[in-house]
């Protein structure tokens, strides 16, 4: 009886350290999140407001869809870069220098990420090296506005993900059995066509889970749009950010926080039948 | 300024504020445990404090004049610092910096102490920068101020026409378009475009803001970026752009030995007149130890390197800080008088009107 006792335990004790984290910083703070948000700001009743003010104020709703434009043009272009990168790396470099290659691919992680926005930012700015390069080479008479932009958020965090789902893809393809592409050559596929119908679909699951990293990422990002934006256009966590700092109002906050982590669940779902972890 | 403390009742509170208030003290329960190892001792000196503040060179002479070691949190805007207390325990903080138009928002939750008006030279302030509305509650002081400055016209004289710098309508005119950063902060910008259309910053209601968010956007229209603090002086400073609405002093100052070119204006229809105050906390272990600091940061020496700390500069709040004769001139020292003359007070809103403030300048940030 004991042991059957004792065999039950061992798993929840296994767990427990990972499930008392999970409670402590997840669980409990999302749940203060949530109750914050329907709290009034000024009196501290239960109210909706905090929601409502989201569906009723079109600055606000605009900062989602901003937040959902620049996501997805940067989850786009970060996988239509990196895929190849990629490739590249798992089939072109020899093995030997493979792990070499992968260090220098991801170099830029071992930077501090604001030091390596507020670079973009002197690179992209007016006298920065592209504008230079522009004007000096006659195919601009002006320096172009690059700074400040929302190309300047994008580039900035595809410069980011773009490593991050080179990872992700690499080992994908890595984990991709040699066997299926020799067996679509015995069926005639050429490279073309091995790779649209063989080595892609089975990739797929490591394409998805980068990019809903780099979406989950991205869309709750502040330091990128807040640096390298100009504050042009408000994305969420600016929104949010801007509740807090002289009106302290969490409340408002927490809800522009709940609502933005709903969108991330949403993405979740959409994308869930790829991130299984299960492997067959 | 009346105050009127809010005292709530626990027999009448909603279950959703006990389970609020159950789950904020489990949070600062534990968060007190991870801070545990780096709290002060009770014989330090706990300060919240903005960057300037942060400075070695201000903190060092005090801490070896006294044996003691003051350990500083920063924190920007009023309501991140009174969320900062709020998680805190009674007695962590002994001084607090904060926008002096706040003080009475720091009264109101009964967090400070009165300060001894006879042990503060008070005499020696600006009689413009007192700023007793905020300062003085119901007859007791409750903060000192400590530095101000101008929410203004920042410029590189090389490449404007300092004469347009006179007058604000060159912000939203052709001339200067595409080559202007606004600061990001609504209050003092919007303070600014009321000052543009005539109005008074002390007298603003909710009737203004439509021709306050229009001035805004006429602002926004010829602007290249809006900008915090770093990024509205980097800009000012590598030519992104040539002038800064809402800067002044604090961002031309302390680049003068870089950049001379740099300057500000006070145009002819005014400019907002910020400051920031010393405050002592109720609850402090400490508080002739908070009081020894304010006196410290007070005197003539505490203010000039106060002003010319490494975060920012700043006008002394004490007409005697002992400024050398090239910190005055970069400062514009002698010109004070002028200066606040025609200055306006920072925007002080009410919380509604402060949050439909908030909201125009929101819109405004999201304009194409």
């Amino acid at each position: 009886m004991n042991a059957v006792n004792s065999g039950r335990a061992l798993p929840w004790a296994l767990v427990a350290p990972a499930l008392g984290w999970t409670l402590l910083f997840f669980v409990l703070p999302f749940v203060a999140m949530a109750v914050s948000s329907l709290t009034a700001h000024e009196g501290g009743g239960f109210t909706l407001s905090n929601y409502s003010q989201f569906f009723a104020n079109p600055s606000y709703w605009q900062a989602m869809v901003n937040s959902l434009q620049v996501t997805a043009i940067v989850t786009v272009i970060s996988v239509l870069l990196a895929y190849p990168f990629a490739w590249i790396l798992a089939e072109q470099v020899p093995e030997r220098w493979q792990r070499l290659a992968l260090m220098l691919a991801v170099l830029p992680f071992w930077t501090s990420y604001v030091v390596r926005s507020y670079s973009w930012l002197l690179v992209l700015a007016q006298n920065g090296v592209v504008n230079r390069a522009l004007t000096g080479s006659g195919l601009f008479g002006e320096p172009l506005q690059l700074a400040n932009t929302r190309l300047a958020t994008v580039t900035g965090f595809v410069h980011f993900f773009v490593m991050l789902l080179t990872l992700t893809i690499f080992a994908n393809l890595k984990q991709l059995s040699p066997s299926y592409r020799k067996a679509a050559a015995d069926l005639g596929a050429g490279s073309l066509r091995t790779f649209l119908h063989v080595v892609l679909p089975l990739t797929l699951p490591g394409i998805m889970v980068g990019a809903f990293l780099t979406f989950v990422l991205c869309i709750g990002d502040y330091i990128t749009p807040q640096i390298l934006g100009g504050n042009n256009e408000l994305l969420m966590p600016q929104l949010v950010m801007m509740q807090i700092g002289r009106r302290g109002d969490f409340p408002l906050a927490s809800a522009l926080s709940i609502i933005l982590m709903a969108v991330v669940t949403v993405a979740y779902l959409a994308c869930s039948r790829w991130l299984k972890i299960e492997r067959a | 300024m009346s105050v009127n403390p809010k005292t709530p009742n626990p027999a009448v509170r909603n279950p959703l504020s006990v389970l609020k208030s159950h789950l904020q003290g489990a949070c600062a329960a534990a968060a007190l445990l991870l801070a545990a190892g780096s709290l002060a001792q009770a014989q330090d000196l706990n300060a919240l404090i903005w960057c300037d503040h942060a400075d070695p060179a201000l903190l060092q002479p005090f801490e070896e004049a006294n044996g003691v070691k003051v350990n500083v949190k920063e924190f920007e805007g009023t309501g991140a610092g009174l969320a900062i207390v709020e998680q805190s325990q009674p007695g962590d903080w002994d001084v607090m910096v904060i926008d002096s138009i706040d003080i009475p928002r720091g009264v109101e939750k009964g967090l400070f102490e009165p300060l001894p008006e006879d042990k503060l030279p008070l005499a020696d302030l600006f009689p413009q920068v007192k700023m007793d509305s905020s300062t003085v509650v119901d007859g007791k002081r409750y903060g000192i101020t400590e530095k101000f400055g101008y929410n203004t016209i920042g410029y590189n004289k090389t490449k404007v026409d300092p004469a347009d710098m006179q007058s604000l309508a060159a912000l939203t005119g052709d001339k200067y378009k595409g080559k202007i950063a606004i600061y990001d902060y609504y209050l003092p910008v919007i303070g600014m475009a009321a000052l543009a259309i005539g109005k008074k910053t002390a007298e603003l209601t909710e009737a203004d803001l439509p021709a306050i968010k229009e001035e805004l956007l006429k602002m926004k229209a010829n602007a290249k970026l809006v900008g915090e603090v770093t990024a509205s002086q980097t800009a000012l400073a590598t030519g992104e752009v040539d002038i800064l609405v809402g800067g002044g002093e604090w961002v031309t100052a302390g680049l003068a030995k870089e950049n001379p070119a740099l300057d500000f204006s006070i145009p002819k229809e005014g400019a907002v007149l910020w400051s920031q105050s010393l405050a002592m906390f109720k609850d402090s272990k400490n508080k002739e130890l908070a009081l020894k600091f304010i006196q410290y940061i007070m005197s003539p020496e505490g203010q000039a390197r106060l002003a010319t700390s490494s975060c920012y500069w700043g006008m002394p709040a004490s007409s005697k800080a002992a400024l050398s004769d090239e910190q005055k001139n970069i400062l514009r020292f002698d010109e004070q008088p002028e200066f606040l003359a025609r200055a306006q007070s920072y925007p002080a809103p009410n919380a509604d009107l402060d949050k439909k403030m908030q909201d125009v300048w929101t819109e405004m940030l999201q304009a194409q």
